[in-house]
């Protein structure tokens, strides 16, 4: 393996464990989980005890090593309400979140690119100033507004899909479908735009190239000027848009799940906020930013092996 | 066995006669009752845990040596029956035959035994009980003994205990953990009418239990938690549904069949729509309350308390907070109106929203522009609308309010500081309890006036506690009645433990192919589904 | 056909010529959003918190020209006072996530033995989900409009340090920065008179669309209850509030939601214009 990969690799480490600590640290500004976990009618002796069986009441830098040196053994933690261990419950959630996810980043592509090669192809036209005014729009309505505004119109008043929930691929894959299209839909908005705009930027910036020029000259068929040429090497630009774009998806998952009823991550670390269960809220912050960081790890890797020129 | 709540809920018998034949009941269970619960199921442990939902799940899995039918009359359910010597000192409780754990042993009286002493150091009730208590004991595997250090008035009032926490009766080495220890997804081992399913569990999203086909119902027709625990359904799931909206879209599309909790305002959205009912399954209803921190200023003035709850409109809360009318109702008695103890002394000047009697008595309070500070809760709408309101209302008052957002689980945390407002205390929050967590003074914990072991807030008043443990020995209903008066008067005289709030009800919304839901809290057997 | 596009380059001036209109009618409504939420008690408005719970969820009447909501207060008057959270939050982290961010950058692009401390912290604060950070900042601290600001600003941050140590990087290769260097100028004078100019233009484009998505975020964080105070009227908590109703009062929820995205998009589309005058360069790239 070239050095420079290694290197990029292990730059990542740093990364994690920063992460890790700003994590810890946000959790214990302010008070613990004991209060929740005793409930409304507990007195205050009960409160001290729930919090001494939680071993809340010992210094926070003891804590954190402790839960940092469980974490360097791959060592999640267990849930402090159900006592389930965390990498169970990721276990449990991780299917439809993932497939969300996916299905999210493929429709996006899949719709978003052409109507960026399509703007920047009609660059100036009505069809360009179209399309870009939708981006902006897909950019400025929040996600939840969307989400009502189709389950309102599509499951509601059509009865096209389910107004809610999930449904495994592996049960049932027709449901599977049903069930995921209007969430897919509605994360969509956001990352269409996004990887319009920068499409359209990218293509654009290519078009003026003097070997597209050359290509045009030579009097070759636009479409091919513009997916081989123009796209191919547009290319760049796009993927890195996809990778960075993942921190805005998983934001848009909580709120997503949250609308649909869908049981994924996003909603397991709502949850675990509102009731302060710290295991699963480091346990899932930590591993948003491991995909994360691992997506765009690939991302780069994947440049250098394609592109021996680039270098991180 | 005497009877104390006879007659107490005018109406409720009707429901008591739509219960249906006992016994008729494995052949013919057939589906699965989707449920939208009211929260989700985080914390498995319901003696050890506070929190409706975990009462709810621990009528499924566990049962109860007694229990309470709709007129709020204890009942045997696990136990056959009672017998309790003349002095009043000794109770023997026997057992019923073919009761048997989920793992196929048999139910002893150790185990029993050793349910209720974890229970009674957790309980309000059951602490309170066991003060009274010398010893429990198995006799054979069949007989509880409790012997008594003197006679109480209460002894199977709290152990057929109708709310939290309910004293379930679990195996022995459950039982057995120190409170602390608290059960897990493991433990969930129990003699009720359904089984746990232990892979299908994902909190905060699913709980799954299926019908014990085991169970040997009790003959007589269920009423409330007493009676035969018939299931007609193969399994309930619970589904957690975190946006109301979907939850109800859901219920209108028939993707599930009972939610729990519809939110008032939903309800006109209900009625309309087709195939759907709306019921209200607990008559007790809720009572909503302000409760007051009695250590810091400016609410460790009485004449300030007394002014607030003076000054509090509980229409006007009502009305914000529910919103239908047929779902509230002013309610002055510090026990739920309706209900046996209710009682109409002193409330001439309290929560009727009389602002200029509340003026003058804040001015001769010595109320001098202290800071009060309410936790506003942000993420439980009733709570929301109960703090919106009465932060308006001492603000009309001519109070320096200062209403602090959070969310719940902030509340929790901050309202156990005892420190002044200006360095992280409080003053009042907002919450309120099931009818039959309140029924009397006793069970009542927010009416517990012993300083540092009261309920947080801290209320301390001798007297009242002298009234209560008279109220708790006294074994006259005439008696209890008279001083459940004396500590009403006593209260809203010089005590104000909290400002009352109101009654509400909640309301249960169900696909009308659901038939047999009894009066809550919520229980699944008895329910068919077509 | 190919006669049309024969000069892209001019295409594309045409395209950003074409597009100031746009940018134009975004700057118009801005301003009027903003003149309303500045002049809110001239605009037939009442106390935006004032209760009565008596008249609650109605219709659009004369006296409440939007209706009321679940606590029976003014719509209008919540629409328009609302107006001022966002505006506020919007403007505020822009401000301060810039200003972080350019001071960051700034010493991290100059002094390169904290460039790459500082740049790993960032892309640790990167790698964070935005909205999970914001959300569990403001649960454990409290609700309150402060929070939430220093909530949305913190992840905004390490998008403008990059934008800045990149600006920072590529200046010091100039040869009118090597030679004031050369002559021994103070590095702050370096850092101000030459850096931050040219740091300028890219930063208010960049500030523009940092505006627009803290509002966004504001709304998101009301929606999930983890927001600005239920008591002050923000759109994003009359939304997350009104979204229980808006089967049976629709307006609840209608009015702050179109308020909002109007908002936001007469901020994105004014940030579009300003990207494609101010900085053609990023214009390209973005």
């Amino acid at each position: 393996m070239p050095l420079f990969i290694l290197q990029r690799i292990l730059s990542t480490l740093p990364v994690m464990g920063f992460v890790a600590l700003i994590v810890f640290l946000l959790l214990r500004i302010s008070g613990d989980p004991a209060a929740i976990l005793a409930g409304d009618t507990a007195s205050l002796e009960q409160v001290e005890k729930v919090r001494q069986s939680l071993g809340l009441d010992r210094p926070v830098a003891v804590q954190f090593f402790e839960w940092f040196g469980r974490l360097l053994r791959g060592d999640l933690g267990t849930s402090l309400f159900t006592g389930l261990p965390v990498a169970t419950l990721i276990g449990q959630r991780l299917e439809p979140t993932m497939f969300l996810a996916t299905t999210t980043i493929l429709f996006s592509i899949t719709v978003a690119v052409p109507l960026g090669v399509l703007a920047a192809w009609k660059a100036g036209t009505w069809v360009d100033r179209l399309v870009m005014l939708l981006a902006v729009v897909g950019f400025s309505v929040p996600v939840f507004v969307m989400g009502y505004f189709l389950i309102f119109g599509l499951a509601i008043s059509m009865r096209w899909f389910p107004v809610q929930g999930y449904v495994s691929p592996f049960v049932d894959f027709s449901r599977f479908v049903n069930t995921i299209t209007l969430p897919t839909l509605t994360l969509s908005c956001i990352y269409v735009a996004l990887i319009a705009r920068i499409t359209r930027a990218s293509v654009l910036e290519v078009l003026n190239e003097d070997y597209i020029r050359t290509a045009r000259a030579k009097g070759q068929i636009e479409k091919k000027v513009l997916f081989k040429h123009a796209l191919k090497n547009a290319a760049v630009p796009i993927v890195t848009v996809i990778g960075l774009g993942v921190a805005l998806l998983i934001g848009g998952v909580v709120v997503t799940e949250s609308v649909f009823n869908i049981p994924g991550l996003g909603r397991l670390v709502v949850d675990a906020i509102t009731r302060r269960d710290y295991p699963i809220i480091q346990g899932l912050i930590l591993f948003f930013a491991f995909v994360y960081i691992m997506l765009n790890l690939l991302i780069d890797i994947a440049y250098t092996l394609v592109d021996p020129r680039i270098r991180y | 066995m005497e009877m104390n709540r006879r007659d107490l809920m005018a109406g409720a018998a009707a429901a008591a006669a739509a219960a249906t034949l006992p016994g008729a009941a494995s052949a013919q269970a057939k589906g699965i009752l989707k449920v939208i619960p009211h929260a989700s199921l985080t914390t498995l442990d319901p003696v050890a845990t506070t929190g409706y939902i975990v009462r709810n799940h621990g009528y499924m899995i566990w049962d109860t040596l007694f229990a309470m039918n709709d007129k709020l009359e204890v009942q045997p359910q696990m136990a056959s029956g009672v017998e309790i010597s003349p002095d009043k000192l000794t109770y023997r409780i026997t057992l019923r035959d073919n009761l048997n754990w989920h793992d196929d042993t048999a139910v002893t009286a150790e185990d029993c035994a050793s349910s209720l002493i974890r229970w009674g150091k957790v309980d309000g009730m059951g602490i309170r009980l066991f003060n009274y208590v010398d010893s429990v004991t198995a006799d054979g595997a069949k007989t509880i003994v409790i012997k008594m250090k003197k006679p109480y008035g209460l002894v199977l009032e709290s152990i057929g205990k109708l709310s939290t926490n309910v004293p379930f009766m679990m195996p022995k080495r459950l039982a057995d953990k120190p409170p602390t220890d608290r059960l897990t997804a493991n433990d969930m081992i129990g003699s009720g009418p359904f089984r746990w399913v232990a892979g299908e569990y994902k909190p905060g999203a699913r709980t799954v239990y299926v019908r014990n086909p085991k169970y040997v119902p009790r003959t007589e027709a269920a009423s409330n938690a007493s009676g035969g625990k018939n299931v007609f359904v193969e399994g309930v799931e619970w589904i957690n549904f975190p946006d109301p909206t979907t939850a109800l879209n859901a219920l209108m599309s028939g993707e599930v069949d009972y939610y729990e909790q519809v939110p008032a305002d939903l309800m006109p959205v209900v009625a309309r729509a087709p195939g759907v009912k709306l019921g209200n399954f607990n008559p007790l209803g809720n009572v909503g309350m302000g409760r007051f921190n009695h250590l810091v200023g400016p609410t460790n003035n009485p004449g300030v308390r007394r002014a607030i709850a003076m000054a509090i409109n509980q229409a006007d809360v009502l009305k914000a907070a529910i919103g239908a009318p047929d779902y509230m109702r002013t309610c002055h008695s510090i026990v739920p109106c309706g209900t046996t103890f209710e009682s109409k002394v002193a409330i001439e000047d309290i929560g009727k929203g009389n602002l200029e009697a509340a003026r003058k008595l804040l001015r001769e309070s010595g109320y001098n522009g202290e800071k009060i500070v309410l936790l506003a809760t942000t993420d439980i709408p009733v709570q929301t609308a109960m703090a919106t309101v009465v932060a308006d209302t001492l603000k009309r008052l001519g109070m320096n309010v200062e209403a602090q957002a959070m969310d719940w689980a902030t509340v929790l945390q901050r309202r156990t500081s005892r420190n002044p407002v200006d360095q992280g205390g409080w003053n009042m929050f907002f919450t309120w309890w099931e009818g039959a967590d309140v029924l009397d003074p006793v069970v009542q914990f927010a009416m517990s006036g012993a300083g540092d072991r009261a309920w947080v807030g801290w209320a301390n008043d001798p007297e009242t506690e002298a009234l209560r443990t008279q109220f708790a020995e006294s074994a006259s209903i005439d008696e209890k009645k008279k001083l459940m008066d004396a500590i009403q008067k006593r209260q809203f005289e010089t005590g104000n433990f909290q400002a009352w709030l109101g009654q509400f009800f909640m309301a249960t919304g169900y696909r009308d192919n659901v038939s047999g839901i009894l009066n809550a809290p919520p229980f699944f057997w008895n329910i068919r589904k077509a | 056909m190919s006669a049309a596009i024969t000069s892209p380059f001019q295409e594309f001036r045409r395209t950003a010529v074409a597009r100031y209109p746009l940018a134009a009618l975004g700057a118009v409504l801005l301003i009027a959003i903003v003149m309303a939420a500045l002049l809110a008690p001239f605009m037939g408005t009442i106390d935006p918190t004032a209760l009565n719970p008596s008249n609650r969820l109605k219709p659009p009447t004369a006296q409440n020209w939007l209706g009321t909501d679940q606590f029976g207060r003014d719509v209008w008057s919540r629409l328009v006072y609302g107006a001022r959270v966002s505006l506020i939050v919007g403007s505020l982290v822009a401000l301060f996530s810039i200003g972080l961010g350019l001071i960051i950058g700034m010493v991290a692009g100059y002094i390169r033995w904290l460039d790459a401390i500082v740049m790993r912290m960032m892309d640790g604060l990167m790698a964070i989900p935005g909205i999970l950070l914001a959300i569990a900042m403001v649960s454990l601290s409290g609700a309150s409009i402060t929070t939430v600001i220093i909530a949305i600003t913190i992840p905004e941050i390490p998008r403008v340090v990059r934008l800045v140590r990149a600006v920072v990087l590529s200046v010091r290769e100039e040869p009118y920065v090597e030679s004031a260097i050369s002559i021994g100028t103070p590095l702050p004078k370096i850092l101000f008179r030459h850096v931050l100019p040219n740091c300028i233009p890219p930063l208010i484009v960049q500030a523009t669309y940092i505006c627009a998505s803290a509002m966004l975020t504001e709304a998101i964080l009301s929606f999930l209850g983890a927001g600005t105070p239920p008591i002050i009227p923000s759109w994003g908590n009359m939304i997350a509030e009104g979204r229980i109703f808006f089967q049976i009062a629709p307006w609840n929820i209608l009015w702050p939601g179109i308020g909002l995205s109007l908002t936001i998009l007469a901020v994105n589309v004014l940030g579009d214009g300003l990207r494609d005058r101010l900085d053609p360069k990023i214009a390209k790239r973005m």
